[in-house]
């Protein structure tokens, strides 16, 4: 055995799992095999009469399944043999004669989870890092190994689909109120109550605690628990609910989380033995689907993001303590920046303006953030008493003389920006770094004329800043190894995915949504309705349409951008002139409450048809959709390829998870450049050629697009 | 050989001062005390790690949060390892915990202390009537539901009326406006030398305010539900008042033949002020330019059944002597007015020779020249947060000592219970 040591005390032996060579605990073959060995050692041996499992790890009790495992396996029988052979493994953990108790601190999730489930007590510590959970759906999976089986007999049916087909997981305190977890302990005495608890069941020997029903506790399901969760016409109901809510949500996009439903109620409706079977069964029908397959690549990308130091391969540099921030502007960004900053990172931050009100209104808007995650629970009062001191603002720049990172979110103006840099590095320290959220200006341009353009670099924020997980890294030629690794370490402690990319007209992600808006606009003005184009949009698996997008940015925000990239890059990204028209209209999208769509009361209600008239055309649904879907998607999918070729971004990787967090590409397709190796680029190149007859040069491939298909040369390898 | 540690005030700073009741209705003295030492630490960007020790003064204490200076010492920009400890001299509260400050710098167990004080009148305790508290008690003790019962049948309708702190002396339950009064008539204070002291207080104050010389040292609160309701300002000055207006006023506290009004006496007040007090070397070290240093201070008590307010008589040239200097040395004076009719009477024994006698002296202290006391106005017009004000004054002497390159600096401070204050600061 090299992950799982046995000591023992008294007569209960104590598994401690400790993978050799990893940061965490997963379940991978070689675990696996460690614990069958275990248990049948221990199985016949006298002297133990009870069995506690617990992590040897920091801060995990078992992370998941080995997700890299599951790369090396590629037929669906394959995947069915896992998920059966892991369910036949607890199974033989849950019928172990003697009691077994698992204490949990850290990460429990996946199949960690799963092994939790198939013991006899659980006991989770009430620290921060203990989660449970099951979030096998998010990678378009199910819980393979008894999870959907165990837990709806354990919590419940209502309780237990609200983990499962979400793929969420829950606190401690969450997952003890849930029942999820027969005890709640300090991690001071989380051995100790569990010896404790495993003498205690030792006393309940061979038949007795066969017999201990289970769950141990009831779930705390209430009144309408026992009418939806026990009663059948209740579950039925509830399955028709949640199969209903998730079709809404996932546009029938995501197969697992109605997989997982199927799972959980063929063990209830039709017993045990049923549900495991549709259960192993189900899960390698979805391991195998492309969409599963997505997921998990996403899920390496980002995983393998967030140890990148975003340096180029061979450039090494430490980070900066960051500990004190200074923010220039306190509009909706800077007190956005100002807010997650605080609130995801700690650190404390000043904000500057020229008037104090509006000082006022940004911290304001800064403090929302901590009272939003104070109202669902993520943080304590205490905790946001604490936080929310942590902000502060003024007119002067005294203050600034310890920041150790200013970012400024000021106008977009060359000038004033660079008024604002000479005016920062004036008064700060010479290691103080400064970084510019703009998503128009070259940062070059920005740092011209800075004392010391290596400390300068672009930091470019999604608004609105808390929600919107990625942020854009942009250096200059001038930027230092260390200011670029400071800011990216800085922004991942802001809790984004980060990306470098380079100074390029709208860097990665503006630069491909571009077109991608500006078709939408074209196809307006021909009089295809916005409805349509949101919906065609929607159906493809963006979360919102472009209309209703340009709406959220605001139609002043998007013709500057828009502006910008048409000077940069010529007609290809010329703008269709009917946003220029909805500016004089005084039409802003939603902050103003004048967009595309109506606005009354503040909330989107249907499309504003006076639209039409401003814009001259009549609107006309389409009869077939394919085509505008095609236009939109190819435009975005040429720019993609154009950008990726200029060396914009990194690596493909980075292209694609920057185009899912930023604009929220269809994380199942993998991103735009997956989506064209998916493709092949031979037809995306055909696919163009025929926009390009049909409505003009905007659509001519990309040369380095048909160089790749020429010579059938793929992003990824 | 190593100069001797002085204790330096770097700087200071405090909310606005107003009416209780007004802008700070809904806040608490320690959302004061915490916003106003946050600012000044922002302000400074003086690294937490460097402050050895928070003290803060406060007369009327909330019960949830007994110690507001370990409140403000859990700050975020400090270390949680920063001892704090809150303390009473009544209305020289602040005062108190800058002198102690100053003992601890030149002692050598302190480098760097936050010192200052909060009065919020708009937070306080509201008391039980001490029978309605035992029975509380009682049936917090009570085993059964019977008992718990009987417990609660003993509660009369007298119990629910409220009691709430008096600003009276426990002694003598003479309240302090009522001492004014009897100061007042004792010493020959008159109606229109007091009322000419507060018009003086409220026209100095506004003029600071309309030159923007007060707000150097006010932190903006943000206020309202949107936070963008900006206070910089003090909202008690009346620039506009005159002898006809103040004149036109009703005594208070003896309504025949007094002469204490609402005019002419400090407000119930909410506000906080803290001061950033280094050892001289050190505030050098880290980049500050001291605005002075603790020459020497004071304290002193008198028979509360006697003048109230009559402590700073005592407590003055006591600090004189120790400082070693003779009130013409003194270019500058900020004297707390409590009350019109104290200050007056507190300056009439300054310059008395009998009071001199009465002290063992052989001339009299000194002579109050208005020319260079309270020059921006004092806690008339600006407000009196009682555990704040020492902090004020240490602060306005200061800043405004180095603005006129004084050498040294004077402040004064009546106190609840007969005590006085004073302080003698040394440019530097």
């Amino acid at each position: 055995m090299t992950a799982l040591t046995i000591s023992r005390h008294g007569g209960t032996a104590v598994l401690t799992l400790d993978l050799p060579g990893e940061p965490v605990n997963k379940l991978n073959a070689a675990v696996k095999a460690d614990f069958e060995t275990a248990l049948a050692e221990l199985r016949g041996d006298a002297m133990v009469r009870a069995l506690v499992i617990i992590s040897g790890k920091p801060d995990t009790f078992i992370a998941g399944a080995d997700i890299e495992e599951f790369t090396r396996l590629s037929t669906q029988e394959e995947f069915t043999r896992l998920s059966r052979e892991g369910q036949e493994m607890l199974q033989r953990l849950d019928d172990f004669p003697k009691p077994v108790v698992c204490a949990i601190h850290g990460a429990c999730l996946g199949g960690g989870f799963e092994l939790a489930l198939a013991c006899d007590w659980r006991i989770a510590t009430d620290h921060p890092k203990t989660q449970l959970g099951l979030p096998e759906v998010q990678l378009g999976l199910l819980p393979g190994a008894g999870g959907c089986q165990r837990l709806p007999l354990l919590i419940g049916l209502s309780a237990a689909l609200g983990i499962i087909m979400p793929g969420k997981t829950e606190s401690g305190s969450k997952a003890f109120r849930l029942g999820m977890v027969d005890e709640l302990v300090p991690k001071s005495i989380l051995l100790d109550t569990a010896l404790k608890a495993a003498d205690r069941l030792a006393g309940l020997v061979g038949a007795e605690l066969q017999l201990r029903p289970l769950p141990a506790r009831p779930p705390k399901t209430g009144l309408m628990g026992a009418i939806f969760d026990r009663t059948r016409p209740g579950r039925r109901f509830v399955y028709w609910k949640a199969r209903k809510d998730t079709l809404a949500k996932t546009g029938g996009h995501y197969p697992a989380p109605l997989a997982a439903l199927e799972a959980v109620r063929a063990g209830l409706e039709q017993g045990g033995p049923a549900g495991y079977a549709v259960e192993h069964r189900l899960f390698g029908e979805l391991a195998a689907t492309d969409v599963s397959r997505k997921l998990i690549g996403i899920f390496f990308a980002t995983t393998a993001l967030k140890k990148d130091d975003g340096l180029p391969p061979g450039v090494t540099a430490k980070p900066r303590a960051i500990e004190r921030l200074g923010v220039i502007g306190s509009g909706f960004m800077g007190a956005g920046i100002a807010g997650t900053a605080v609130s995801s990172a700690g650190v404390d931050v000043r904000l500057k303006d020229t008037e104090l009100s509006r000082i006022g209104k940004g911290l304001k808007a800064a403090t929302d953030i901590l009272s939003g995650r104070l109202k669902r629970r993520r943080i304590t009062r205490f905790e946001f008493e604490r936080l929310a001191a942590l902000l502060s603002g003024g007119t002067d720049s005294a203050s600034f003389a310890r920041a150790d990172l200013v970012i400024e979110a000021v106008f977009e103006d060359l000038e004033v920006k660079r008024a604002v840099l000479a005016e920062t590095e004036a008064v700060t320290r010479p290691e103080t770094i400064f970084a510019t959220n703009t998503s128009t200006i070259p940062i070059a341009e920005i740092a011209a004329q800075a004392s010391r353009p290596d400390r300068v670099l672009g930091m470019h924020f999604f608004s609105p800043v808390d929600r919107m997980p990625l942020l854009e890294i942009i250096p200059t030629g001038k930027t230092s190894p260390e200011t670029i690794a400071t800011a990216v370490h800085f922004g991942r402690r802001m809790g984004k995915t980060v990306i470098v990319v380079r100074d390029h007209p709208g860097f990665w992600v503006n630069r491909i949504l571009m077109p991608y808006l500006n078709e939408a606009g074209y196809a307006l003005a021909e009089g295809v309705p916005m409805e349509v184009l949101d919906r065609v949009m929607t159906r493809f698996g963006f979360p919102v349409g472009p209309v209703t997008l340009l709406d959220e940015v605001g139609l002043d925000v998007g013709a500057k951008a828009a502006g910008v990239m048409h000077a940069a890059f010529g007609d290809r990204l010329k703008p269709s002139p009917l946003i220029g028209r909805m500016l004089e209209d005084k039409r802003f999208g939603r902050k103003n409450g004048r967009g595309f769509y109506l606005y009354p009361k503040g909330k989107k209600a249907g499309p504003d048809e006076t639209v039409y008239d401003l814009l001259g055309v009549r609107p006309l649904a389409p009869a077939d959709t394919t085509i505008i879907e095609q236009r939109l998607v190819y435009s975005m999918l040429n720019e993609a390829a154009m950008a990726a070729d200029e060396g914009v971004v990194r690596s493909p990787r980075d292209g694609d998870v920057g185009a899912i967090f930023g604009i929220g590409y269809p994380p199942f397709r993998g991103g735009p450049l997956r989506y064209i190796d998916d493709l092949g680029a031979a037809k995306v190149v055909e696919v163009l050629r025929d926009l390009e007859r049909r409505h003009g040069s905007r659509f001519t491939p990309a040369p380095s697009l048909v160089g790749r298909a020429e010579q059938t040369v793929r992003f990824y390898p | 050989m190593t100069p001797p540690r002085r204790p330096a005030v770097v700087t200071g700073l405090r909310t606005p001062f107003a009416r209780s009741g007004t802008i700070f209705r809904d806040v608490t003295a320690v959302q004061l005390a915490r916003r106003v030492t946050q600012e000044l630490l922002e302000r400074t960007a003086l690294d937490g790690r460097e402050v050895s020790e928070v003290a803060f003064g406060q007369v009327v204490p909330s019960v949830l949060a007994p110690n507001v200076a370990r409140e403000v010492s859990l700050l975020p920009q400090l270390p949680r390892t920063v001892p704090a400890f809150s303390v009473n001299r009544a209305c020289a509260s602040a005062g108190q915990a800058i002198s102690y400050a100053a003992d601890q710098i030149t002692l050598g167990h302190a480098d760097v202390v936050l010192a200052g004080g909060v009065e919020s009148l708009s937070d306080i305790p509201i008391l039980h009537s001490r029978r309605f508290s035992q029975i509380l008690v009682d049936a917090s003790k009570a085993k059964t539901l019977g008992q718990r019962l009987a417990t609660f049948a003993r509660v009369r309708p007298r119990d629910f009326i409220p009691v709430s702190p008096a600003i009276a002396e426990p002694s003598t339950g003479e309240s302090m406006g009522q001492s004014a009064e009897k100061m007042a008539k004792e010493n020959g204070i008159t109606r229109e030398a007091q009322d000419r002291l507060a018009m003086m207080s409220h026209h100095r104050a506004a003029a600071a305010t309309a030159s923007g010389r007060l707000q150097e040292e006010i932190a903006p609160w943000f206020g309202g539900r949107g936070m963008d309701q900006v206070a910089t300002t003090d909202n008690i000055i009346r620039g506009d008042t005159s002898l006809e207006a103040l004149a036109k006023l009703r005594p208070v506290f003896d309504k025949r033949y007094g002469s204490v009004t609402a005019g002419n006496a400090s407000s119930l007040t909410d506000g906080a002020a803290v001061v950033l007090m280094m050892e001289e070397q050190k505030a050098r070290s880290l980049g500050y330019r001291p605005l002075a240093v603790v020459r020497s201070y004071a304290v002193a008590a008198v028979d509360p059944g006697w003048q109230l307010l009559m402590g700073p008589a005592y407590a003055v040239p006591k600090a004189l002597d120790r400082a070693g200097l003779a009130w013409k040395d003194i270019g500058l004076v900020e004297i707390h007015e409590a009350f019109a009719s104290q200050v007056l009477s507190n300056a009439q024994a300054w310059a008395s020779k009998e009071w001199a006698a009465k002290l063992g002296r052989s001339a009299p202290v000194g002579e109050v020249d208005w020319e260079i006391t309270n020059v921006h106005g004092g806690s008339i017009a600006i407000g009196h947060p009682f555990g704040a004000t020492g902090a004020r004054l240490v602060t306005t002497l200061a800043n405004e000592m180095s603005r006129r390159d004084v050498q040294f600096g004077l402040i004064s401070i009546c106190a609840q219970g007969g005590m006085g204050f004073a302080m003698i600061l040394e440019r530097v």
